[in-house]
């Protein structure tokens, strides 16, 4: 059984259609990667996931369990919390909280979801997280005093403290300087490596190839083609698709 | 003499506290009431609310203490003041009450949309509920952009008491006037200068020792 099964999602905004009919299943341990045009849908389809956009019709299955059905939708506030949680999500902006340490953004989740005598082992969780992400020296470190792409990686970490059971990118790298990609990108392709459930948002043709299993090319708020992730970037079936990689790799 | 009008000007100068202090006590809360309530969705709440806050921002504060003092007994014929001195200390109080409610109401307006929705967003990503992204999340970041503008209004307001005594409200400045026809000097008006000068001084240096302490993010 697939871990991720997305069904009929529809999302409109005012008079537009954002996402006309996207279906797609997800395995436990595989990346997606999702690439296509800016406006092509991407991004709102990823906020549905996340719960930040409720679509207008369509359902979200996570492990079996119907998380959300765009018909109809969940009125109740803590239920609506709870869904979320199988959703984690590292934004384009990194979004860290600038009045906390990056430990402290790590924790400050965890530790209000769960028993005050989890403390010491959630903060130990977090700088395990932070070690892992190669950020041992800069727990202590508020947002503004990091670089670039040690906030995003701080960002992963938040999300990853929380557990979910599918981690989402919006574009983790576009907001970095190019020398600051790097990092992150690598630190995604161990997460790929762990089999960790990801979906990707991302123009970084070469990185979707190499690290995602599948890919998906959306435009103009459908799925125009999707595949292993090598087959569709190498040799696109499509020709929008071959159209939308060319202008990509003539920049 | 010199003693005589401090402890005169001291004892004026109780007044002025006292509306200033009451004032803040009163005007900070309510200002969040209404910027709450003018950036509501429902139309009969805000609409109002932006009218009232045109109004009071739109009018010189003398005008308003007089219409909420004489105001109720021309046009109602009821006279809600009483003659005593509390009346006009009530009255004066409520005029400085809705009208630094009404400037504030718009500092957190700005404050409030100069965070980023990423913020929220954040937090609605991690399982974090309305209030947990209130109280953990946005209140210092609020606080940290309001505290500048919110001092610059505080300071006014030190000089604005001194509008009070249009309706005849015992403060600094009227006790130094009345100097002027007791003994025919006219200096301890001068004098309370001094007074204001100390007075927003120290706040200002209170300002400052609160902004640095929230300068240690960004």
């Amino acid at each position: 059984m697939p871990i991720l099964e997305v069904k009929n999602i529809k999302k409109n905004f005012e008079n537009t259609e954002v996402l006309k009919d996207i279906s797609f299943d997800l395995e436990e341990g595989q990346t997606l990667s999702i690439i296509g045009s800016s406006g092509s849908g991407k991004t709102t389809l990823l906020r549905c996931l996340n719960f930040l956009e409720t679509p207008d019709e369509g359902t979200i299955t996570v492990r079996g369990k119907l998380l959300l059905d765009g018909a109809n939708p969940i009125t109740d506030q803590r239920q609506l919390r709870e869904n979320r949680k199988h959703f984690g999500l590292v934004f384009q902006q990194f979004n860290l909280f600038p009045q906390y340490t990056a430990l402290e953004n790590v924790t400050l989740a965890p530790l209000l979801h769960s028993d005050p005598s989890m403390k010491d082992e959630i903060i130990e969780k977090g700088k395990a997280l932070l070690a892992e992400m190669g950020l041992a020296d800069r727990m202590g470190n508020y947002p503004h005093q990091l670089s670039g792409g040690q906030q995003q990686r701080v960002a992963i970490a938040r999300a990853l403290a929380m557990e979910p059971d599918i981690l989402c990118f919006d574009e983790p790298t576009s907001a970095l300087d190019p020398e600051l990609t790097g990092e992150v990108l690598r630190v995604i392709r161990e997460l790929a490596s762990r089999h960790t459930t990801m979906i990707i948002v991302t123009h970084e043709m070469a990185f979707a190839r190499d690290v995602a299993d599948i890919a998906i090319f959306m435009d103009d708020g459908i799925i125009l083609e999707k595949g292993s992730a090598k087959e569709l970037i190498n040799n696109p079936k499509e020709e929008r698709t071959k159209q939308f990689l060319s202008s990509l790799s003539s920049r | 003499m010199f003693w005589t009008v401090t402890l005169s000007l001291l004892e004026g100068f109780w007044g002025t506290l006292k509306l200033f202090c009451l004032t803040l006590v009163f005007s900070l809360p309510l200002g969040l009431a209404i910027c709450l309530c003018s950036r509501s969705k429902v139309k009969l709440i805000k609409l109002p609310i932006r009218l009232i806050i045109w109004v009071i921002r739109g009018t010189p504060l003398m005008l308003q203490l007089l219409v909420i003092y004489y105001g109720p007994g021309i046009f109602l014929g009821i006279n809600v003041w009483g003659t005593d001195n509390r009346g006009r200390f009530l009255a004066a109080l409520i005029a400085f009450v809705i009208n630094y409610a009404c400037y504030f109401s718009e500092i957190y307006r700005g404050g409030i949309q100069s965070i980023p929705v990423g913020q929220r967003e954040a937090g609605k990503v991690l399982g974090m509920s309305r209030s947990q992204i209130f109280f953990k999340i946005t209140m210092l970041q609020l606080i940290k952009r309001i505290v500048p503008p919110i001092s610059n209004e505080i300071i006014t307001l030190v000089k604005d008491t001194s509008l009070a005594r249009v309706i005849a409200v015992y403060e600094i400045i009227w006790n130094g006037q009345s100097f002027i026809k007791s003994s025919g000097i006219i200096w301890p008006l001068f004098y309370t200068g001094a007074f204001y000068l100390i007075f927003s001084g120290l706040l200002s240096v209170l300002f400052v020792r609160i902004e640095k302490r929230l300068d240690y993010f960004r």
